[in-house]
């Protein structure tokens, strides 16, 4: 049988763990909201970029397009940029990324391509470097950012832009969690390189308004491409900062309740101890008493 | 004739304005150019500069180092890469727009190294517009 000091220094470990979960529990939700809201704000002019990119993608296909839009011509060389949290204590939300990003490296592996590992947020990495040292290329530390910024989406596009144009790889994709809600991120891939554009819903009324380019139309696609990578990795960045601290609430949540159960679990043996206890002590004394 | 159209100036992270407006002058990669309702459908490139907005509630003025700009006959819409009012504007904010300029110079390849150094220029013609001076 445990004895009673065990036991109550079990109820008060558990019970200090419930108030660290509580307490990040908390600290989640009010980080989800900002992060919600950042998603938010940032959505209009997602959204107008990619209308107006996709409208002047469609309209100037053909062989003189940008690379960054027509790609190199090869698919060979494929780079995977896994964007997770820098913190752990998240449920699932690193390992669902990770376990998609490497499902897919395995297949271009076993397809024969050629595989190169871009990783954002530490998780992410220490996860992959175990099966995929050799193709990591390159890690992005966000653990000093407080917020993201669309200056660290740009830093991320332009490093990939540079690759891309010194020829490092054909093909790059993006691997983040959308926010779906507070308990279910979806992990989502997207080619970002070479551009990939939804074909705009309301597409047939935007079409019909023939616009005047300044400079040209084709000066206009070469300004707005690197800058559309950069406003697909930072939409994925505030989709993901939503989605870890969803993850994060709510695993948080499940901690707490279960370390709830727990206290109760061990209160209700720690009382029946110290009953068993106190039966004996009593056993003890009348058989004593008896004996005189 | 409407006389108002719907103005709205957004960044990545954020919008900054959306209000009916009488004539927005925004600062084209080829020169400045005033839209005003019912202009013709017009997208372009912004250079470093100021938008200038006229409307019936008064004027405003919003620096942007760059981005597009998409004009239709009931409405202008600026995506800047990053804008803020010009109040906000101060030698610091500055400061920073020109090391963002200088850093990209360096990694200018020879294609984009023209580009790179009009962009440096126009955030100092930006800078004497707003009564502030580039330093080195």
């Amino acid at each position: 049988m445990p004895n009673l000091k065990d036991l109550k220094n079990r109820i008060e470990s558990v019970k200090s763990t419930r108030k660290i979960t509580k307490a990040m529990q908390m600290v989640a939700a009010a980080k989800l909201r900002r992060a919600q809201e950042a998603a938010e704000a940032g959505r209009p002019y997602a959204e107008r970029f990619n209308a107006v990119l996709g409208g002047l993608a469609a309209s100037s296909g053909g062989d003189s397009a940008p690379k960054l839009l027509s790609g190199t011509g090869s698919d060979q060389v494929h780079m995977l940029v896994v964007m997770t949290a820098e913190r752990g204590l998240c449920g699932g939300f690193n390992s669902s990324i990770v376990k998609m990003a490497r499902a897919k490296a395995e297949e271009l592996i076993a397809s024969g391509k050629t595989v190169k590992i871009l990783t954002v947020g530490k998780k992410g990495r220490e996860q992959l470097k175990r099966d995929f040292a050799d193709n990591m290329v390159d890690h992005v530390d966000l653990s000093e950012v407080r917020n993201v910024g669309y200056d660290n989406a740009q830093g991320i596009a332009n490093d990939l832009i540079n690759r891309f144009n010194n020829g490092e790889y054909d093909v790059a994709t993006i691997f983040y969690n959308k926010f779906e809600s507070v308990i279910s991120q979806i992990p989502t891939t997207q080619q970002v390189i070479p551009a990939s554009f939804d074909a705009p819903a309301e597409g047939a009324e935007e079409v019909s308004t023939v616009y005047d380019y300044e400079p040209s139309e084709e000066g206009i696609l070469a300004t707005l491409l690197p800058s559309g990578v950069a406003t697909q990795i930072f939409t994925a960045l505030l989709e993901n900062g939503a989605s870890e601290q969803g993850a994060r609430m709510s695993a948080m949540d499940n901690a707490t309740r279960n370390a709830g159960d727990m206290i109760d679990k061990l209160t209700i043996e720690f009382n029946r101890s110290r009953q068993a206890v106190i039966t004996n002590e009593l056993i003890e004394i009348i058989s004593g008493a008896e004996a005189l | 004739m409407a006389d108002t159209m719907q103005f709205d100036l957004v960044s990545p992270e954020r919008s900054l304005a959306s209000l009916q407006a009488t004539a927005v002058q925004l600062p084209g990669a080829d020169g400045d150019l005033t839209a005003m309702p019912n202009h013709a459908p017009t997208i372009t490139t912004l250079r470093p500069g100021i938008v200038r907005v006229e409307s019936p509630e008064g004027n405003a003025e919003f620096a942007v180092t760059g981005g597009f700009a998409e004009v239709t006959a009931n409405g202008t819409s600026v995506l800047a890469e990053r804008a803020l009012p010009v109040s906000e504007v101060t030698q610091d904010v500055l400061d920073g727009f020109v090391s963002d300029a200088a850093a990209a110079s360096e990694n200018a390849t020879a294609e984009n190294l023209d580009e790179l150094a009009k962009r440096t220029v126009d955030i100092a013609a930006m800078a004497s517009e707003l009564g502030l001076s580039v330093k080195g």
